[in-house]
C-alpha cells in the first residue's frame, strides 16, 4: 500500500510511505518555517512525486493531518489533500497531527511509558495530548488533543516544540524541543494502523478553538 | 494548450463566496457559487475565520457542481485560474492551495489572477451564454485579437470589500488604479449603518429598500474627501481627487441617531437610510464620472455586489449618459464575487499568450491592480 501523507499543522510536510519500501518511506520533505505553506506545499508534493517517479494513479490513499494547529496553515494541507483525493479518486483519511510526534518519540531512545506531546498554539498556549506506550506497540492516545496553558498540563515528560517553548514549566525533552509534527511519521503511523485494521479519522479539521468573532451587543442608546 | 478557445476553470475565495466557474474562450459554461453569508449575519459583517472554514468545506462540492453544470471533465480543461489577491488572507489561502493541488493532480497550467481585474473580465463574456452585453468596441470586426477591449475603458467596482475606479488599457497587462476608498468599502459602510439603524445584515438591500420610503433631503450627510484641499483641480489634482472615504459618514449617521434619541424623538430611520444612501451614491458617482471625464474614459463597467443597489445604478446611468459615457452593468450574478470572472480573465491571459504563474506563488492580500497575474 502506497500512501501520500500531508501535514501542515506546524511546518509544511509531505511523504510517500509504503509497506513495500525499506523503513516504509519512499521520499519526504518538510519545511523549517511555519508560515509559507501556500507557497511551498504544492511544489514540494509535485517534486516528491516526480523524483519518486510516481503518479496519482499509483497512490492507494491520501492521509492528511487534521491538527490541531494554527488554522490558516492547517487548512492549506487539508485543502490540498481533499483536492488531490477528489481528482485522483482515492480514499482520504485524517490523522490527528500530534500522533506524528508520538510515533517519533516511540521510535526514539528517549521513549517512556507515559508522555505528552505539545506544539505551539500561539497566544501563550499549547496544543497537547497524552500518550501511553507499551513495549513493541504503537503509542496510544489516552487524552486530548486539547489547547491550554503549559502550566496546566499533567506532570509528565513532554516532547515537541510546544514543550521547548515552555521548558521552564514543562519536563521538556531537549532532543525534541524544536520538533514539529511531520508527515513522514504521520504516514507511517497511518500505514501501521490501517494494516492493523483500525479506523482512521475523516479529514475534518480539529480547530479546538472557535473563531474569534464576537456577536455585537445591542447599541447603547443615547438616553 | 488550446490558445484560441481555451477551456478555463476559475476559482474564487477572496471573501465569503466560494466560486468555481468554467468558460470556453469568451463563452460562459458554468458559474457555481457557495456563500457563507448566512453564517456572518449574527455578527453584522464578514468574519474572516468563519469564511475560511466555509471555503475549506465548500470547495470540492462547488468544483464538482461546476464541472457537472458545464458538462466537462477536468481532462478537458486547458488551464486553471485562481484569485490570488486582493482579499482576506486566510480565505485566499484556501482557494490558492486547492487550485495548486488541482494543478499538481491534473498537470494543467495555473494562472494566479487579480480579483479586481477579474471583475472587469466578466465584461468580455458573450451575451448569448448568459453574459452581459459586450463592450461596443469588442465587436469582432473592429476588435484587435491582442486586445478585445474598447479603447478608453474604465471600471467602477463597488462591493463590501472594495470601492475602486480603474482604467483598463489592456486587460492582460495594463490596468491603472485611478482612485479607491481610503478606509471602509462602500458595502462595509452600508453594513455598519444598517447595524446602527437596526436593519440587519447585509445592510445594502435593507437600506436600499427602506430608503425608497424616506426623504433623502431631510438630512444632509457629508461627502468624504470632496473639499478643495483633497480635490485640487484637473491640472493640479489634490491628494484624493478620485478617492473616497466612508468612515466619517458612518460617524455622522451615528451622531445623527444619537441626537434624535437624546431629544427623546423618534429616529426617522427611513429618512436617515435615504439620506445616507444618497450621500454614498452621490459621492461615488460624481467622483467616478469626474475620473472618467478627466482620463478620457468613454466606456464604464459597473461591477461588485453594490451594483445591485437601485439608486447606485440609477444615478450612475444618469450621470454617465449626461457625460457621454456608455455604461455596462453585467447581470448581478456576475457582478458579485464568482469563479466565472476568474475563468474569464484566465481565458484572456491564455489567448494573449501570457505564461502561466506556476505553483510557487504566494497569495497576496493587497495585490495591486497593476499585477494582473502573478
Ligand atoms: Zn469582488
Amino acid at each position: 500500500m502506497l500512501i501520500l501523507a500531508i501535514d501542515t499543522s506546524a511546518v509544511a510536510s509531505a511523504a510517500l510511505v509504503s509497506d513495500d519500501a525499506p523503513e516504509g518511506v519512499l521520499a519526504s520533505f518538510s519545511t523549517e518555517d511555519t508560515r509559507s505553506h501556500a507557497e511551498v506545499l504544492a511544489p514540494g508534493i509535485d517534486a516528491l512525486l516526480a523524483d519518486a517517479g510516481i503518479t496519482g494513479s499509483d497512490i492507494d490513499a491520501i492521509v492528511t493531518g487534521v491538527g490541531p494547529g494554527p488554522f490558516t496553515g492547517l487548512r492549506s494541507g487539508i485543502a490540498t489533500a481533499r483536492t488531490l483525493a477528489y481528482v485522483w479518486g482515492k480514499p482520504l483519511y485524517g490523522m490527528m497531527s500530534l500522533d506524528a510526534m508520538a510515533l517519533e518519540v516511540a521510535e526514539s531512545t528517549s521513549a517512556v511509558p507515559e508522555f505528552l506531546v505539545a506544539t505551539d498554539a500561539r497566544r501563550k498556549e499549547v496544543y497537547w495530548a497524552r500518550y501511553s506506550l507499551a513495549d513493541g506497540q504503537l503509542p496510544r492516545l489516552v487524552d486530548g488533543p486539547h489547547v491550554g496553558f503549559a502550566a496546566d498540563l499533567p506532570d509528565l515528560p513532554a516532547y515537541g516544540a510546544g514543550a521547548g517553548i515552555y521548558e521552564d514549566v514543562l519536563r521538556a525533552d531537549p532532543d525534541f524541543s524544536s520538533e514539529q509534527p511531520d508527515a513522514l511519521y504521520l504516514g507511517q503511523f497511518a500505514l501501521a494502523r490501517l494494516a492493523a485494521g483500525e479506523q482512521l479519522l475523516d479529514s475534518t479539521p480539529l480547530y479546538l478553538r472557535e473563531s474569534d468573532a464576537q456577536v455585537p451587543g445591542p447599541r447603547k442608546r443615547a438616553l | 494548450m488550446n490558445r484560441t478557445q481555451p477551456l478555463v476553470l476559475g476559482i474564487e475565495s477572496s471573501c465569503d463566496e466560494t466560486g468555481v466557474g468554467i468558460v470556453r474562450g469568451t463563452a460562459l459554461l458554468s458559474n457555481t457559487v457557495s456563500s457563507s453569508m448566512d453564517e456572518h449575519v449574527r455578527f453584522g459583517g464578514v468574519i474572516p475565520e468563519i469564511a475560511s472554514r466555509a471555503h475549506l468545506d465548500a470547495f470540492v462540492p462547488t468544483l464538482q457542481e461546476a464541472l457537472a453544470d458545464a458538462g466537462v471533465t477536468l481532462d478537458d480543461v486547458d488551464a486553471i485560474a485562481v484569485t490570488s489577491g486582493p482579499g482576506l488572507a486566510g480565505a485566499l489561502m484556501v482557494g490558492v492551495c486547492a487550485a495548486k493541488a488541482l494543478a499538481v493532480a491534473t498537470g494543467k497550467p495555473l494562472y494566479a489572477i487579480n480579483h479586481l481585474v477579474a471583475h472587469v473580465g466578466v465584461g468580455l463574456l458573450q451575451p448569448d451564454d448568459g453574459g452581459p452585453r459586450p463592450f461596443t468596441g469588442s465587436s469582432p470586426e473592429n476588435a484587435s485579437p491582442a486586445n478585445p477591449l474598447p479603447e478608453n475603458l474604465g471600471a467602477l467596482l463597488v462591493s463590501g470589500g472594495h470601492t475602486e475606479i480603474l482604467r483598463i488599457r489592456s486587460i492582460t497587462d495594463d490596468v491603472e488604479l485611478l482612485g479607491s476608498t481610503i478606509d471602509d468599502a462602500a458595502g462595509e459602510a452600508y453594513d455598519k449603518v444598517a447595524r446602527l439603524l437596526g436593519l440587519g445584515y447585509p445592510g445594502g438591500p435593507a437600506i436600499d429598500k427602506l430608503a425608497r420610503t424616506g426623504n433623502a433631503k431631510a438630512i444632509r450627510f457629508p461627502r468624504g474627501l470632496t473639499q478643495p484641499k483633497y480635490m485640487g483641480t484637473a491640472e493640479e489634482p489634490g491628494p484624493h481627487r478620485y478617492d473616497w472615504s466612508f468612515s466619517g459618514l458612518k460617524t455622522a449617521v451615528a451622531r445623527c441617531v444619537e441626537q434624535f434619541e437624546a431629544r427623546g424623538e423618534e429616529v426617522p430611520v427611513a429618512d436617515i437610510a435615504a439620506a445616507f444612501q444618497e450621500a454614498v451614491v452621490d459621492v461615488i458617482t460624481s467622483k467616478a464620472v469626474l475620473a472618467c471625464k478627466e482620463n478620457g474614459i468613454t466606456e464604464l463597467l459597473l461591477g461588485g455586489g453594490v451594483a445591485a443597489n437601485s439608486r447606485l445604478r440609477q444615478l450612475t446611468e444618469q450621470r454617465c449618459s449626461a457625460a457621454g459615457i456608455r455604461l455596462t452593468v453585467p447581470p448581478l450574478e456576475l457582478c458579485t464575487d464568482n469563479g466565472a470572472m476568474v475563468a474569464a480573465l484566465g481565458a484572456q491571459l491564455v489567448m494573449a499568450g501570457i505564461d502561466p504563474s506556476g505553483i510557487g506563488f504566494a497569495p497576496d492580500s493587497s495585490m495591486p491592480v497593476t499585477t494582473v497575474s502573478a
